[in-house]
């Protein structure tokens, strides 16, 4: 099992998240049609070092970036999003 | 070939069974095939024996990383049923039963075909609800299926919790009886024996490295036994068709998940149908050497290191235990894990890709193993003729972009839990 260090709570076990999805599949609100099929459907999938969007659901709550490697499971970096990061920072 | 047969058996049991032929040769690869399969599990054999028996196309080799039958093969609760909601899948899966239901005779290897019955439980009146409509529109198609009430389950399963304050309490089911169960194994080694007779070279410990393409057409594989050149590529890898269409540059709407099962020591009879559930997703049967074999739900994140976690296991065990009590008394034997190809509307993906002459047969979440024979016929097919058979031509890739998913859960675009 993944332990997952949420910058608000701590390490954690990994039954407390919940995988969200990979950050290639965020969609602008702006896309163009067949951009948006893009990032809605099409993913690098990448077997190795991936960004990823996670939900510390049975925690904080937090939506946090991990950048994780797919075969490993290694975690090199646990990120806030967007105003939540200044908070940690507090 | 050598012909197995009774009489065969015995006479090479009177010589300590020492001079059985090997089942299928080693070749070298060579230069030039007309058709290049990548990937030797059970579909990609499939489809190489189908290309030779159908089709007539000898000149076609099969790629494999590894061993034939080692990924996803050999790695899955081994149940095979038609029972599907989405009429897509109704007709590619039941096209699929038809040729389990011959395949020990046809391949002369017995793949130990179980029709012993898929049983959906229900729950709750909703489930029973949703069990009575998927039944009427399997009927409607001439799938086999009947609604079974609380009474009728217990007979069938006298070992599940039938007792008033049971955790799962169950009020009926839905049962295919033409579903069941097959050897994992001996389909892959089976179609690979079979094809292995009609010309087709199999090539195992050969990992496709990159694509010779030019001007958007597919020329042939480069490999880590040598550049192999075909007119045709079939791309049967699933767990892994995102990396390999990567090499070709192509991105899929493909996420690689994981998805465990685990089984427990070998016990006498007693379970002999297949049993699941509307409501939690918990798989329970139990193989031919007496293991119950269990399996739930994927492990619902990116990963392709066949290494489970823990807790999956844990609520799989749980629920099993809630629906057939004595199970709690037995021991796990073993635990494994195989990465799946999850698509985003929870259905395969067959047929062309952007790039001429090179085709795809992957994103089969994990419901794969039930379709090996359906799906190797429709892809040999479709590499044969270059055009898709009309069972697996709602299954291109274009679908996506065109809104035309096919979604059995409905649970819109991202990797199906369920």
């Amino acid at each position: 099992m993944l332990r997952i260090a949420c910058p608000y709570c701590g390490r954690r076990a990994q039954a407390e998240f919940v995988f969200e999805r990979a950050l290639d599949a965020i969609l602008p609100l702006d896309e163009t049609p067949v951009a948006a099929v893009e990032h809605l459907f099409a993913r690098d999938n990448p077997k190795g070092w991936s960004w990823e969007l996670w939900r510390h659901t049975a925690g904080c709550g937090a939506w946090l970036k991990l950048h994780r490697h797919t075969v490993t499971h290694q975690i090199a970096a646990v990120e806030t999003l967007g105003a939540s990061a200044q908070d940690a920072g507090e | 070939m050598k012909r197995y047969s009774t009489l065969g058996l015995l006479k090479a049991g009177l010589s300590g069974h020492r001079d059985w032929p090997r089942a299928w040769r080693d070749p070298e690869p060579r230069s030039r095939y007309d058709i290049v399969v990548i990937g030797g599990g059970g579909h990609g054999l499939a489809t190489a024996y189908y290309l030779a028996r159908q089709h007539g196309i000898g000149s076609v080799a099969v790629l494999e990383r590894g061993w034939i039958g080692g990924g996803n093969t050999g790695r899955n609760t081994t149940i095979v049923r038609s029972n599907y909601r989405q009429p897509q899948l109704q007709r590619l899966l039941e096209y699929s039963l038809k040729l389990w239901e011959g395949m020990t005779q046809e391949l002369n290897y017995n793949v130990m075909f179980s029709q012993r019955g898929a049983v959906f439980l229900g729950h709750s009146d909703s489930d029973m609800t949703r069990l009575a409509e998927r039944g009427d529109a399997l009927r409607a198609h001439g799938i086999d299926a009947e609604l079974m009430t609380r009474a009728e389950v217990a007979r069938l399963i006298p070992v599940l919790d039938m007792s008033p304050d049971a955790r799962f309490p169950v009020q009926g089911g839905l049962i295919q009886r033409r579903g069941g169960t097959a050897r994992h194994d001996a389909v892959a080694w089976g179609y690979a024996r079979a094809a292995d007779a009609l010309g087709v070279d199999i090539i195992q410990n050969c990992e496709v490295t990159g694509f010779s393409i030019r001007g958007g057409r597919v020329e042939g594989v480069e490999t880590t036994r040598g550049t192999i050149g075909a007119d045709r590529v079939g791309i049967c890898v699933a767990g892994h068709s995102g990396q390999v269409a990567g090499l070709a540059g192509l991105k899929l709407p493909i996420e690689s998940h994981l998805l465990q099962a685990f089984v427990s020591e070998p016990i006498k009879p007693m379970i002999d149908t297949v049993i699941m559930s509307q409501s939690i997703h918990c798989y329970i049967s139990q193989s031919d050497k007496g293991e119950i074999v269990l399996g739930g739900d994927p492990d619902l994140y990116p990963t392709y290191s066949q290494r489970g976690v823990p807790m999956r296991l844990e609520e799989v065990a749980s629920q099993a235990i809630a629906l057939v009590p004595a199970l709690s008394r037995l021991r796990m034997l073993r635990s494994w894990a195989g990465t799946t190809d999850m698509s985003f509307d929870g259905s395969p993906i067959i047929g062309d890709t952007p790039i001429e002459g090179l085709y795809l047969n992957g994103g089969w979440c994990y419901g794969g193993f039930k379709a090996t024979p359906g799906s190797g016929r429709l892809f040999a097919h479709h590499l044969a003729g270059g055009e898709a058979h009309e069972i697996a031509a709602p299954f291109a890739l274009d679908r996506f972009a065109r809104g035309a998913t096919i979604d059995e859960t409905g649970a819109g675009p991202k990797a199906q839990d369920r």
